[in-house]
């Protein structure tokens, strides 16, 4: 009884006092949960570092990206900055079905996925990036597990793609290849990309290697929602996943109980916004460059300042 | 051999005794039982096409057992609903969860973080933590009063390589946790140990527990885990305890069971109790033998670091994977190594004190701090050190521009091998897929899965008895009713050829270093980093050279599974009984002789342990091999802790640990027969 008095009495005066800047509504750290990848740590570190400047308490909790939804249903975590369209749809969907979990809108960062070749294959074959060129010389690809097929690096199972439907839908000369984890992934296009050897694989951004590498992503006819869904829309009559990959927004989700409890923090939580461009050049930064999370962090929030001092107002 | 030969030429020559026969039968059966085997795995595609009975090579969809909703709905029930009136069954785990925090903190309040009161920006400090200089100080003091100088200089050397190399902070968060995660391993070990020692019946409960422990992949349970302790630290120690604790449990009961009866005997005569005894008398003198425990308790804890870390334990293991994300080889080798080191140095000080010899007390007329100058000297430094922490940041963590790094040397290094020698390492991988991995997996994924259930049974059954093939026909059923036969034969076909090899270099190395102190040396140091150096970090060097593949796979198994070969072989032939050996001397055997005709044979038991923890290792690895993109029961369990389904993660966890418990009931088979052949029982 006593402690809900007090903290009435705490809410009535930071309402009395601060009615421009909304004072933290509770002292209990807001747990931000923080992946392996560094965009995503970025992404939160700022935020992070934006309720921090509220006045909230925060706390980053390293968890799978997936596994994180339980603990984000029972409020042992309560914020992740970073659901990507592509790759993690299905688990919000399956979580906000439940009612714990909530959407908390767009981070203005789109994720794009689609096969990506370097920029010396452009003399091997002509034509491209349209992917009837790419086909055209299938061969260059080819190793000595796959040959006479092309070798094509898809993503680990676990990201989805329907890269094999593709290549049958396509009548493609590809065998598809699935890298275990993004780390391999890019350790192949590295020691490919030393030696200039032929690779055609899966790549994403937002994410560093676009910006190491040079190439390009290779033009497939373009995504729709019909092309997926219905065999006989797209190229192939007979068969779906006969474009390309779609692109998406990457969505920010938190535990329901973020709005109750701290209502000024879900309100900066659900206006952080960040472009491709400036997240692209941070993780290059950080990633290439070697500077850490907080400086390259510290060095966006000092240049935009107006941009984000508004979120939490 | 010679043996074998002799029989059989003597049951062809005339209506041989039946126990004459009894080789040439078994052999024939073994002949057959391939023969039909092969036929069928090479024909089932046409076998399958020729009828159009496609339920040949595929279990029937419809006839599955939904296994995996129901454990989902059965864990759901568990973690939602399950209460116990007062309280609820996710309570009690929580109870637990806090029971392992509150030291956890303690200890990392010590080591790094400082003790505070108040949370985030309102926080304020009470006590700094340990300085580095002084943890240093201390384990080196340690070192000193355990063994002697050599030893505080190796360890010494070793946590400073963690404050020049700048990893100071992440291994001290790997270390409270490790700090914590030992301690239960081995005494929850040993407890358990000297339980299965005194009841048989117990013994037989314990042991598929400890095979579902240590074979069902750390990835199949840490959804559960994560959902009933809580996101953090403490989840990823209860499952590194989970993962480590096995080895000490099973060499805890081993070891007692060895103590000679003349030790208990006279132990008995001396009037002790069963605890006296116990305590008294066994355990000391199996104290060798369950240092061994305490060795692998480490090795593992330190192993779980990188899978600890994906599910919040930070530290080294994070560290490892953020790196290597950028292909920082360089930075994930300094990570990597650093968990190496502390292994190193945590595992030789635990060895120290096991075998330390009590020393005289100082004369207690002499004042204390010329009784115990060591100790004075590291009680001033901890204290000047820390309380200068407060003032000067420099003593309360390494400075980080006095730290150094390999830089870009190791990326240019594989860099330099990538552009140079990629097309002979191409070459020589070529071949051997082509002569060994290939046809090996033609071969199992070959085998039609109604024929693979019923010659794992007549196998297991002609080896370890009927109830035994029973069982392995049951379990080998389990795992096609999952519809996960092709996943299955893939694994065994890896794990078989990554085993395979690991023995085939294992093995020799082990006799090696078991004989010659001087290559044990260098041996045991190659062994523990090859065991403790986190497979991640020379998983992408190796998948830059050998591309995304079984082969990748294959090459890390074999560098992870090679440990117990050697280590096995080694303690085998050390533990050969002196006199035996001398006995041979003085009858005029040769080194070689007795190598051959005494050591080998009396260490055929360790031998076949350290075969039987090689299969175990390489299915343990099978998650690591899903990460190079293999289609395997590994990849399966992955699959499912990305989706979060904990059903399938467990249907899959299952399957691997039913092969992994196949495989060891039947390795231990061969292993007793041989010994009832060789005359050791």
């Amino acid at each position: 009884m006593a402690r809900k008095f007090l903290a009435a009495v705490a809410a009535f005066s930071t309402l009395a006092v601060h009615t421009a800047a909304a004072g933290p509504e509770s002292t209990d750290p807001i747990k931000l949960t923080t992946h392996d990848w560094t965009g995503q740590i970025v992404t939160t570190t700022i935020m992070g570092e934006v309720l921090k400047n509220a006045g909230y308490n925060i706390e980053y909790v390293q968890a799978d990206y997936i596994a994180q939804f339980a603990g984000l249903k029972t409020g042992d975590l309560h914020v992740a900055m970073e659901i990507w369209e592509t790759t993690g749809r299905e688990a919000m969907d399956e979580a906000t079905a439940t009612g714990n979990v909530v959407n908390m809108g767009e981070t203005g960062m789109v994720a794009i996925e689609e096969w990506w070749y370097p920029a010396y294959m452009a003399d091997v074959c002509p034509g491209l990036p349209d992917w009837k060129a790419l086909n055209d010389c299938a061969e260059e690809f080819a190793t000595p597990e796959t040959a006479p097929l092309g070798r094509y690096l898809g993503g680990p199972v676990t990201w989805g793609g329907f890269d094999d439907e593709r290549v049958e839908a396509l009548g493609m000369d590809f065998e598809v290849v699935h890298a275990g984890t993004d780390a391999a992934l890019f350790a192949e296009l590295e020691s490919a990309y030393q030696r200039k050897a032929p690779i055609v694989l899966w790549l994403y951004s937002p994410h560093w290697a676009p910006s190491k590498y040079e190439g390009s992503f290779v033009k497939f006819p373009p995504f729709s929602v019909e092309c997926y869904n219905d065999p006989s829309a797209g190229i192939n009559p007979d068969a779906a996943y006969d474009c390309g990959k779609p692109t998406g927004p990457i969505w920010k989700v938190a535990w329901k109980g973020v709005e109750e409890k701290w209502p000024g923090a879900a309100k900066a939580i659900r206006a952080f916004h960040v472009s491709n461009e400036d997240m692209g050049e941070m993780v290059a930064k950080v990633d290439l460059q070697g500077m850490s999370v907080e400086d390259v962090v510290a060095e966006w929030m000092a240049a935009n300042k107006d941009s984000w001092s508004s979120w939490a107002q | 051999m010679t043996d074998g030969v002799h029989h059989h030429a003597e049951s062809a020559q005339a209506p041989a005794p039946v126990f004459a026969a009894v080789p040439s039968v078994s052999r024939i059966f073994w002949i057959i039982l391939f023969l039909i085997t092969w036929a069928l795995s090479t024909w089932s595609f046409a076998l399958y096409k020729a009828f159009d009975a496609r339920w040949i090579i595929r279990y029937p969809k419809n006839l599955e057992i939904p296994l995996d909703r129901w454990i989902s709905n059965a864990t759901n029930w568990l973690v939602e609903d399950l209460s116990f009136g007062l309280f609820t069954f996710r309570d009690f785990t929580r109870f637990i969860s806090s029971l392992v925090e509150a030291p956890y903190d303690l200890t990392r309040s010590f080591l790094i973080e400082g003790f505070t009161i108040g949370q985030g920006q309102q926080a304020l400090e009470v006590a700094p933590p340990l300085s580095w200089i002084a943890i240093i100080a201390i384990v080196v003091a340690l070192a000193l009063y355990a063994k002697d100088w050599a030893l505080a200089l190796l360890v010494g050397f070793c946590f400073s390589y963690l404050a020049i190399f700048g990893q100071w902070e992440s291994a001290m968060v790997t270390l409270a946790s490790v700090l914590i995660a030992v301690p239960i391993g081995v005494v929850g070990g040993l407890a358990l140990g000297i339980a299965a020692y005194r009841m048989p019946a117990f013994e037989r409960f314990l042991r598929p527990v400890l095979d579902l422990m240590q074979t069902v992949p750390v990835f199949a349970y840490l959804v559960p885990i994560l959902v009933l302790f809580g996101f953090g630290p403490v989840a990823a120690l209860i499952a590194t305890v989970i993962y480590a604790m096995p080895p000490m449990v099973r060499i805890s009961t081993v070891a007692l069971r060895t103590v000679p009866e003349e030790v208990i005997e006279a132990g008995r005569m001396v009037g002790c109790r069963r605890g006296q005894l116990m305590w008294k008398v066994l355990v000391p003198t199996a104290m060798p033998s369950l240092m061994v425990g305490v060795n692998q308790v480490i090795m593992l804890s330190l192993n779980m670091v990188i899978i600890a870390s994906m599910i919040g334990a930070g530290g080294l293991g994070y560290d490892v994977l953020t790196a290597l994300r950028r292909l920082d080889i360089g930075g994930g080798i300094e990570a990597g190594l650093a968990i190496v080191v502390m292994a190193i140095a945590l595992d030789r000080l635990s060895q120290a004190f096991a075998v330390r010899r009590v020393r005289p007390p100082g004369n207690s007329q002499m004042p204390f701090h010329k009784r115990h100058p060591v100790l004075t000297l590291v009680a001033l430094i901890t204290i000047s050190t820390t309380l200068a922490g407060v003032y000067f940041p420099e003593f309360r963590e390494y400075p980080a521009n006095l730290t150094v790094t390999t830089g870009t040397f190791w990326n240019s290094a594989i860099e330099w091998i990538n552009i140079n020698f990629f097309d002979a390492i191409e070459a020589v991988k070529t071949v051997l897929l082509n002569f060994l991995l290939l046809p090996v997996k033609r071969f199992f994924t070959g085998i039609p899965w109604a024929w693979g259930i019923v010659v794992v049974g007549l196998a297991a059954a002609r080896i370890c008895g009927w109830r035994l093939g029973m069982m392995a026909a049951v379990m080998t059923f389990f795992i096609a009713a999952s519809g996960l036969w092709r996943e299955a034969m893939t694994t065994i076909y890896l794990c078989s050829v990554s085993v395979l090899i690991a023995s085939l270099i294992g093995i020799p190395l082990g006799i090696w270093a078991g004989q010659n102190p001087r290559a044990n040396s260098i041996i045991g140091a190659m062994i523990d980093t090859l065991q403790t150096l986190p497979s991640f970090v020379y998983l992408i060097p190796v998948v830059m050279l050998f591309r995304v593949g079984d082969f990748s796979a294959m090459i890390a198994v074999v560098l992870y599974a090679l440990a117990p070969a050697v280590r096995y072989a080694a303690h085998g032939i050390r533990s050969v009984d002196e006199e035996l050996i001398e006995a041979g001397k003085v009858s005029g055997c040769t080194e070689r002789q007795i190598l051959w005709r005494i050591k080998l044979p009396l260490a055929a038991p360790s031998l076949l342990l350290g075969l039987n923890q090689t299969i175990m290792l390489a299915i343990s690895m099978l998650v690591i091999t899903a990460l190079v993109g293999t289609r395997d029961l590994g990849q399966e369990v992955y699959i499912a802790l990305t989706k979060a389904n904990i059903g399938q993660g467990i249907v899959a966890g299952l399957s691997v640990a039913f092969i992994a418990i196949i495989a060891d009931r039947v390795v231990t088979a061969l292993a007793r027969s041989s010994q009832q052949r060789l005359g050791l029982e």
